[in-house]
């Protein structure tokens, strides 16, 4: 078998191919947080917790309802996003007059909720979910499974779509502007406060369609999300909340990093996008892609 | 100050009624808070990874002691001073961002920190540094026994929250709170605010990494547990409790915590939920905290009345884009 850059090539594109799969998950969640925060301005610290419900609610649905995941892929969304616009409507809506930190320590507290309760029920050990499209193909110079090229299409697709609706539609435009002025949009006759509460739904929603994705790949656990989100917000720093194509750009970006790194120096491959982070603040504190204030 | 003095009394009586051992652990989160105080409700930064300075500064403190031998206030001071390093060097990074980024920005250093702990030889891995020796402090206190260790603890207590007063009464402080209030102005006045706040931060993480030193050589044990991001939500915890911008919230909201804890502990996963809801309840319903409630309460005139009354009207607050 020939070498590249003296690794073995099916541990480079192995790694790659993880790298890929984990910026699909950091794309997803990243560009949940950003339609969030562009509106209202909260960081959701909840979204980890989210994305683990996800997945724990495919689990619940196969297990106790039958039903598979392909159905989970859609109720999944569906279920979590009301449940994200409860919480909104009961608990976040509260704060929007106060400083934005506040909205950060409350979605903190609610997200220790979440999981303390996801503990005390199922424990910290992982359950298992089957892989709904087994078997895989050999591309010669590495095994490709098909549920990994599934999870990297599909994210892809939906990160695409997001940012087609945001920046192409109506419903977009509106957003948008809503982002910019939302007292000049309220005035024109559009409800601003529901706008406000759906998208956190659908940035939710977002974050539980990751959590589905990764049911199959990772073991559903407790505390899956938590250990995430910390990554994903190193994520948006880097990426600035700008710009929803910025934030998906660095997802996928940072996650093919960071499969690099662990094929040249694995010691590095935990700290790697924070020390990224690190950089990119020393030369440009706004992000990749934000706008400067 | 006579508040401070009370406090004092209260603590040199305290170790007769209460279990000494838990008596430090309060002390310890307390000048951690106490510190971690000094940062948000004096210069307005949330840090969300105050936890990397606290757990370091153990490691540092109980290699030192372990390893090389040193006696513990050595050990102390050691585990303060690379905790003031490490404050330089994160610090230098995370004010380039304010208010949310600021935040994330520290929890993504102190999650760096945190594997960079997890990989280290000297820290132990996962088993942590244990068995730190309580070797006699300055060759003649014996602080085998827990009293006297109790009364050494309430000094350090003492030196670190003293510091922090006289920081948050100086002029210097003034300066903070004038970043606090309206950084841009502070700018336009010709204060270097990014020099000041680095300050801020590097004594704020110096005093975290004094409390954390501190409670390696009383545990005897400086483990993963103090690095985590979980820690850093804990003392954010308390000194919202507490009350934060008040000089004595986050000594009363480590005392509730760290007791909730000690009294829950057979709960187990129920004690994030509770933290949780504690988190929740505070933000939404009394977001002073205790102690900043009860100032409110006590120095209620109709300026203060006026104010509250806008605090509660639902507009949303117009601040400049980030």
């Amino acid at each position: 078998m020939f070498e590249l850059i003296g690794v073995p090539p099916q541990a480079l594109f192995g790694q790659l191919l993880l790298g890929l799969i984990n910026g699909a998950f950091y794309a997803l969640l990243s560009l949940g947080l950003a339609v969030i925060f562009g509106l209202m301005n909260v960081i959701n610290f909840t979204h980890g917790a989210q994305y683990m419900m996800g997945a724990f609610c495919a689990w619940m649905l196969l297990s106790f309802a039958g039903i598979p995941y392909w159905g989970a892929l859609i109720l999944v969304p569906v279920i979590v996003g009301v449940f994200g616009i409860a919480i909104e409507r009961l608990f976040i809506s509260r704060l929007y007059h106060l400083d934005h930190l506040y909205g950060l320590l409350l979605t903190f507290g609610l997200a220790l909720i979440i999981e303390g309760l996801f503990r005390r029920q199922f424990g910290s050990s992982g359950l298992p979910y089957a892989n709904p499209i087994p078997g895989g193909t050999n591309l010669g110079f590495m095994f490709l499974p098909w549920y990994r090229a599934w999870v990297v299409v599909f994210s892809l697709t939906i990160c695409l779509g997001t940012w087609f609706m945001i920046e192409k539609t109506q419903l977009g435009s509106y957003l948008r502007a809503a982002t910019e002025r939302p007292d000049l949009v309220q005035a024109f006759g559009i409800n601003v406060p529901r706008m406000i509460t759906l998208t956190y739904g659908f940035g939710v929603g977002l974050a539980a369609l990751a959590g589905v994705l990764a049911a199959p790949i990772y073991s559903v656990n407790p505390v899956m999300g938590s250990n995430l989100i910390i990554v994903v917000f190193a994520v948006v720093v880097i990426g600035g909340m700008g710009s929803i194509l910025g934030s998906i750009v660095t997802g996928f970006g940072l996650g093919v990093i960071e499969g690099l790194t662990k094929v040249f120096y694995p010691e590095a491959s935990n700290t790697v996008i924070f020390i990224i982070m690190a950089i990119v603040l020393m030369l440009r504190p706004q992000g990749l892609f934000g706008t400067p204030r | 100050m006579l508040v401070f003095a009370m406090l004092m009394a209260l603590g040199l009586v305290a170790p007769l009624a209460i279990y000494p051992v838990l008596l430090m652990n309060v002390l310890c989160f307390a000048l951690f808070a106490c510190a971690f105080n000094l940062l948000v409700g004096y210069v307005g930064l949330l840090s969300f990874g105050h936890a990397m300075f606290f757990g370091f500064a153990a490691y540092i403190a109980g290699y030192a002691v372990k390893t090389w031998g040193l006696e513990p206030l050595v050990g102390i001071v050691a585990g303060t001073a690379v905790a003031a390093v490490l404050g330089l060097v994160t610090g230098a990074i995370a004010i380039r961002r304010q208010g949310i980024y600021f935040a994330m920005v520290t929890l993504a250093l102190s999650q760096m920190v945190f594997f960079f702990c997890l990989q280290a030889k000297f820290t132990g891995g996962e088993d942590g540094i244990q068995a730190i020796p309580r070797r006699p402090l300055l060759a003649f206190i014996d602080i085998r026994n827990d009293f006297i260790m109790y009364y050494v603890v309430l000094v350090i207590f003492a030196a670190g929250f003293l510091t922090i007063y006289r920081t948050i009464h100086s002029p210097f402080g003034q300066v903070l709170k004038a970043i606090r209030e309206n950084e841009a102005r502070a700018i336009s006045l010709g204060y270097a605010v990014d020099r000041f706040k680095l300050i801020a931060f590097v004594l704020s993480a110096a005093l975290a990494g004094m409390a954390g030193a501190t409670k390696a050589i009383v545990f005897q044990l400086a483990s993963l547990t103090d690095v985590t991001w979980q820690m850093s939500g804990e003392v954010v915890l308390m000194t919202l409790v507490g009350g934060m911008g008040t000089v004595f919230g986050p000594i009363v909201g480590a005392a509730i915590i760290v007791f909730m804890q000690n009294y829950l502990s057979g709960f187990g996963e129920w004690v994030l939920v509770i933290q949780g809801a504690i988190f929740v309840t505070t933000v939404l319903l009394f977001r002073r905290g205790i102690v900043g409630e009860l100032i409110a309460f006590t120095t209620r005139s109709p300026e203060t009345d006026a104010n509250q009354h806008t605090d509660l009207v639902d507009h949303p607050k117009v601040k400049p884009a980030e």
